[in-house]
Formats: C-alpha cells, sequence, structure tokens
C-alpha cells in the first residue's frame, strides 16, 4: 500500500517547556501582586552582596524576600539571610541556570500576596539565563568593574534580554583603571538605550540612584526585553 | 545550549498537530529559525536527531529554513538585511534604534504527514 505524503500548514511558535511554565509564573505573580525581580551576572560579580544590601534597605517599608539559586551550597542563602527576609536556596545540582519549574517548585510553599518585592538571585552564568524566563517583571544584569568594559560585548544575548545594567564594585574602579565611559558605550552598543546605574554594595555608593529603577515599570528603553 | 529542549517542543507540536489531522506518520518538520532566535541551526539539527529517539518518530526529519535579519530605521526608515546575529545601527543616519521586521522567529510552519 503506497501511503501519499500531504503537507499540513501549522504556522505556531515553538514554546519551549520552561516558556510556558513562566508565563504561568507570569500570571501567578501578578495576581498576588508580588513584583518579582531577578538578578544575573558571571560567578563573582557581587550579586549577593548587592541583593543582601537592597533587602536590607527596602525591609523596612516593604515586604520583601529572596530566592537564589547555586549549583550547590546553601551559602547565599545564609549570607541573604542575614537581612532578616524570607530566603529560599535552590540547588540545581549540575544545571547552570535556573528555570521557571524550580522557581515554581520553591514557592510552592509561600504566600506570595504577602510580598511586594521578590528577588530570585540566578546561578553565576551569563550564557544560559538569558534564554530561561522565570516570569520576572524585571532583570537586572551586573557586572563588576574587574571584569573589563567590553563585557557587554562578549555576552550581548544576555543584555539584550536583561532590563537594566548594574555596574558593581564600584569602589575598586580607580584601582583597576576602570573606563566607565567606555563601558556605557558598550553597553548601548549591544542595546540602545539600556539604563545603567553604578553601585558599590560594600560603600552603598549609587544605591539611592539605583532604588528608583526597580519601583516604576520598565522605564527608559521601549525595546521588549523578554518575550511573552 | 537549550536546542534540546526546542526539538522535544518540535516533536510535541508536531503529535499534536498529527493527532488533528487524524493519525499517520510524520515525514518531515517544516521550521523557521530567525537569525536573533538565539537558536543556532546546526545545534537543533543535532538536538533533533537525539529528540526523536525514543519518540515514536524516529522516521520524522527536520528541514530548517533560517531567516536573516531584517531591520528598519526608526528615523529615516532605511532596511537592511544581514546574517549577523547583532543590531547594527542604521548604516544610513546612525541611529542606533532600529526596528526588527524579521529575524526573531522560531516556528514550527509546515508537517509533511504520511497516512
Amino acid at each position: 500500500m503506497i501511503g501519499q505524503t500531504r503537507i499540513v500548514e501549522v504556522r505556531q511558535r515553538i514554546l519551549k517547556q520552561n516558556d510556558v511554565a513562566a508565563r504561568a509564573l507570569r500570571e501567578t505573580f501578578q495576581s498576588a501582586g508580588v513584583r518579582v525581580i531577578s538578578l544575573v551576572s558571571s560567578p563573582g560579580a557581587g550579586k549577593t552582596a548587592f541583593l543582601e544590601r537592597l533587602l536590607r534597605t527596602l525591609r523596612s517599608s516593604y515586604r520583601v524576600a529572596a530566592l537564589v539559586g547555586d549549583l550547590a551550597t546553601d551559602n547565599d542563602a545564609r549570607r541573604l539571610a542575614r537581612a532578616e527576609v524570607p530566603v529560599k536556596q535552590i540547588t540545581t545540582g549540575t544545571v547552570c541556570h535556573l528555570e521557571a519549574e524550580m522557581i515554581r517548585a520553591a514557592l510552592a510553599d509561600w504566600n506570595l500576596s504577602e510580598l511586594d518585592y521578590l528577588f530570585i538571585e540566578n546561578v553565576g552564568n551569563l550564557v544560559c539565563p538569558a534564554t530561561f524566563d522565570l516570569g520576572e517583571d524585571q532583570r537586572l544584569v551586573l557586572f563588576s568593574v574587574t571584569e573589563g568594559e567590553d563585557k557587554p560585548l562578549k555576552y550581548p544575548t544576555i543584555f539584550n534580554t536583561s532590563d537594566l545594567a548594574v555596574i558593581t564594585k564600584i569602589d575598586l574602579a580607580f584601582a583597576v583603571e576602570f573606563d566607565a565611559v567606555a563601558a556605557r558605550r558598550n553597553i548601548q552598543a549591544v542595546r540602545p538605550g539600556m539604563q545603567v546605574v553604578e553601585v558599590s554594595a560594600k560603600t552603598g555608593a549609587g544605591m539611592e540612584q539605583f532604588l528608583p529603577h526597580i519601583h516604576a515599570k520598565n522605564q527608559g528603553s521601549d525595546i521588549p526585553s523578554q518575550s511573552a | 545550549m537549550h536546542e534540546l529542549s526546542i526539538a522535544l517542543s518540535i516533536l510535541d507540536l508536531a503529535a499534536e498537530e498529527l493527532d488533528r489531522q487524524g493519525g499517520g506518520r510524520v515525514h518531515a518538520i517544516h521550521v523557521r529559525i530567525g537569525s536573533l532566535s538565539g537558536v543556532v541551526a546546526t545545534a537543533l539539527r543535532s538536538a533533533f536527531e537525539l529528540a526523536r529517539e525514543g519518540s515514536g518518530h524516529e522516521q520524522a526529519e527536520l528541514k530548517i529554513e533560517e531567516l536573516p535579519l531584517m531591520t528598519r530605521c526608526d528615523r529615516c526608515g532605511a532596511e537592511r538585511t544581514q546574517l549577523l546575529p547583532e543590531l547594527p545601527a542604521c548604516a544610513e543616519c546612525g541611529n542606533p534604534m532600529v526596528a526588527i521586521l524579521q529575524g526573531r522567529e522560531l516556528e514550527i510552519v509546515a508537517l509533511e504527514i504520511d497516512s
């Protein structure tokens, strides 16, 4: 029996399972009225130090909490817990990025409507997190003055899928002869219109200028940062 | 890096459509990938070969149409087509804000079904 081959038109977006899960998370967050902000960076850029400072600053006026992802240890969760806010560690084992399903599972026993802000610190990695939507409202990409002004040029995808660039450890800028103008120019080259703040978690410099960026809905750039 | 996840999704979508079409065998799946989609065609091909093993669709071929990046300048309207997955400033007037006309696609466009 000779079969016939026929062509059927489909025209459908291919969504990864993660995209489906992220969509559901986004709806959950919106219903609960919690603003979710994720942080990505290379390992060692200072996400945890920055987030600890941020949590301490916000906790007196807002109900804040954090999730932090690492391959191993709960060291970061312990550090963040010093800020005396709810914190949970997600250990991924060998997975180099957080995924929406991990977030969903970690939040299963939390009442999100009791939170104003939820921060998600991703695994230190500037590559893979770019393509895994976590349902967040805003994504911050951090890189430190010790990483080189051309960092944005080397990792365009993560900058293209983030909303705000945070240059960290500026207290070291002089010592490493960091060229902030070049760094900002490189950020604009890969993501025109991206807003940039410079901070030091250690000294607190720049934190006041940073805060308004997380309160309002995406400011500045009109370029959509994440696909829905 | 995530091409395997995409390959698995492609097979899922093909299986669903096959059901809607009343069964048969998937001979080929046609997909379009834009150069800004973040998906690399060669990686997707390798991932698809892995993904189809044990899926019940071991005979399915993946046919990939790669779409170049097409942009239009917000200021002067100049259009540009290129293969490199970078967002260029307008070549005519230097304006960095360009609209993306094509390049983000990641979609199944057709199935070839053997009845």
